[in-house]
């Protein structure tokens, strides 16, 4: 198979939905689009699997959770429990009531800075990462969607010329 | 097109024949331009108060907490009252960014970035107070559960003061990645605009090297919405565990079970008053009117209307509750409270939470860019007030008549309080001149429902 890919530019979002849907119906793989905006409805029309972010989300909250029931059992129970004001901490069951705003505090913690830093790991974003979109100009108004070239490429770029493009270009994959 | 339709019925959220590069520009301009004079002088102030208050806090800390005003009976005064003034108003930037998200309220995107960053700004002004009135400073690392010289001396997880801290850190940093995430996109386009090295390094570098993939985006919509989800019931948490500090204590005039709704509601009226004050100056001296319209601001000042309504019947609910409980000393709590020596900041509170966003009924009041102004800075010093008449005015005459005294402030007070005002002014300035201050991204996504000329031109079509 070869390394080139064709980069085809949109300068409107419902054109390059389109184009894509065009691409998608004529057999040929998209490989990448970059948008300066989400375009709503874009990862169905190229058929990407739905994200499971929100999956391990809500699995990270459950472990904060049951991290907090363990410290704070662990803390105030197991290892040193004090008389403090009267009211001894001998039993995590009555404890609990004033355990539930850190037993939450720590849930949210938990599920939004691990969700986010998967997130992060999986798009690949860092400090000191090189952006990898094609054009500067993905950040501020075009659009570009990536296709592999397989077989013939001019009869794909003339392919692309009719779905509204308003610049092309045939590229080595980076 | 049809998921650009919106009726026409609705006002447009981006004013004028605009373009996706049209946003672009416009959003960089204030960063890639010049600062004026008026921005020097307005830093120059800023940074001066934020220099007292580090001296203020220097003294503090080197001679001890007894350069505050405090006594033997008021034992809490300025420094919690900033501390909850400054949470409080951190509040509005959340629910205008998390609930307003989940409402899919569209008029959020124009002002969430800019309200997110006051939040950040005035939670770390609050941060401070706690750890400052603790005194010793250096042993503030005891408030963590660590394992530490004296065996292990765990933290007591049964005191709303350490709910607090947990409440707080986690409410500080999870702002702050949904904050961060965010801005990646609008990063990157500045990165991408960049023209000297030294600008296009520090963007790349705060960018993470956004690309703005599909995949990305699939991932940055889904994790916006369960971050929107997660800092819903976080902000309500917040100022809930806040009032805690308070309503589990047995102060009459503190012990009320009424609390937690009062302060969040508190916490937004004033939250919401600081970004009307904050970007009523912005959209005016970063040109981005087309963007933040009077629209916005009449909203928030319906926002602030409707919760000063709340916190008014609050108001109302404690004199009556304290009434009807028979208990002597919580009705004397609330009769000193209003009509004591302290009637003043009580007057001053009443007059400022509840009577004057009265005036927000007005159509033509609440469309006033001047009048919104003038409200906001008065709601803003009606909701100090309120912090300082629940705390002082309970506090200062207590079981004892023999000890019952008053509170005032030494000038260490107040220049600690004026350099936080100070160091939020520093910070949000600087923010104004190298961030992109509004979601160009997300306002981009609105554009073609939401924005004026489209809007126009879908009308002319239908016709």
């Amino acid at each position: 198979m070869s390394n080139k890919v064709i980069q085809a530019m949109y300068n409107d979002d419902d054109v390059l939905m389109d184009a894509v849907k065009e691409v998608r119906a004529a057999n040929h793989h998209i490989e990448e689009v970059y948008t300066p905006f989400p375009v709503h409805g874009l990862d169905k029309a190229m058929g990407l699997k739905g994200t499971r972010i929100a999956i391990t989300a809500f699995m990270y909250g459950c472990v904060g959770f049951a991290f907090s029931i363990w410290m704070m059992n662990y803390m105030m129970i197991e290892q040193w429990p004090q008389d403090i004001g009267g009211k001894p901490s001998m039993s995590f069951v009555l404890n609990m009531p004033a355990f539930v705003p850190i037993m939450f505090e720590m849930s949210v913690f938990f599920a939004a800075h691990l969700m986010v830093i998967t997130f992060y790991m999986r798009s690949k974003l860092w400090p000191f990462k090189e952006a990898e979109n094609p054009d500067p100009r993905t950040t501020d108004d075009m659009f570009v969607m990536e296709v592999a070239v397989d077989g013939n490429e001019a009869e794909l770029v003339s392919f692309l010329e009719k779905t509204g493009t308003v610049e092309i270009k045939v590229t080595e994959k980076h | 097109m049809s998921s650009h339709y919106e009726a026409p019925i609705r006002r447009p959220l981006i004013v004028g024949e605009k373009s996706y590069h049209d946003i672009t520009v416009e959003v960089a301009a204030p960063v890639e331009g010049k600062a004026n004079k008026l921005w020097w002088t307005a830093f120059a102030i800023a940074l001066t108060a934020f220099l007292w208050g580090v001296g203020s806090i220097i003294y503090t800390i080197g001679t001890g907490i007894g350069v505050w005003g405090l006594n033997k009976t008021v034992g809490w005064a300025w420094d919690i009252t900033n501390f909850v003034w400054w949470v409080g108003i951190g509040h509005a930037g959340t629910l205008i960014s998390a609930v307003l998200l989940l409402f899919r309220q569209k008029w959020r995107m124009g002002i969430n970035r800019s309200a997110e960053a006051m939040t950040i700004f005035s939670v770390v002004q609050a941060g401070l107070f706690p750890v400052i009135h603790m005194g010793r400073v250096w042993n503030a690392h005891f408030v963590l559960p660590i394992p530490n010289q004296f065996g292990t001396l765990w933290t007591n997880f049964n005191s709303p003061l350490l709910w607090d801290v947990f409440a707080i850190s986690t409410y500080l940093s999870v702002s702050l990645v949904f904050w961060w995430t965010g801005l990646l996109p609008d990063f990157a386009m500045l990165r991408d605009r960049a023209v000297r090295p030294f600008q296009k390094k520090i963007y790349s570098l705060l960018s993470f090297g956004w690309s703005g993939r599909a995949k990305d985006w699939q991932r940055f919509e889904e994790v916006s919405l369960v971050l929107a989800g997660l800092a819903t019931p976080l902000v309500l948490s917040v100022h809930t565990i806040v009032s805690f500090d308070f309503a589990t204590s047995v102060i009459p005039g503190w012990h009320t079970t009424i609390f937690p709704p009062y302060f969040v509601a508190g916490a937004v009226f004033s939250g919401f008053a600081m970004v009307n004050t904050l970007l009523i100056i912005m959209r005016k001296v970063s040109n981005l009117e087309a963007y933040i319209t009077k629209q916005h601001i009449e909203l928030m000042n319906i926002v602030i209307m409707i919760t000063g309504s709340i916190v008014g019947c609050a108001y109302i609910t404690e004199l009556f509750i304290a009434w009807y409980s028979g208990v002597e000393y919580e009705q004397y709590a609330f009769l000193n409270r209003a009509t004591g020596p302290y009637w003043w900041a009580y007057l001053l509170m009443m007059s400022c939470n509840v009577f004057s966003p009265q005036f927000m009924w007005s159509k033509k009041l609440r469309q006033s860019i001047t009048f919104s102004f003038i409200i906001s800075i008065v709601v803003n010093i009606g909701m100090w007030f309120e912090r300082f008449v629940i705390i002082v005015t309970s506090l200062h005459r207590d079981y004892l008549p023999s000890s019952w005294t008053m509170f005032s402030p030494t000038f260490v007070d107040i220049g600690i309080f004026v350099g936080t005002i100070g160091f939020f002014f520093v910070l949000f300035l600087l923010y104004a001149r190298t961030f992109p201050v509004i979601a160009q991204a997300e306002v981009k996504t609105i554009l073609k429902s939401s924005g004026e000329y489209y809007k126009k031109l879908r009308d002319s079509n239908h016709e």
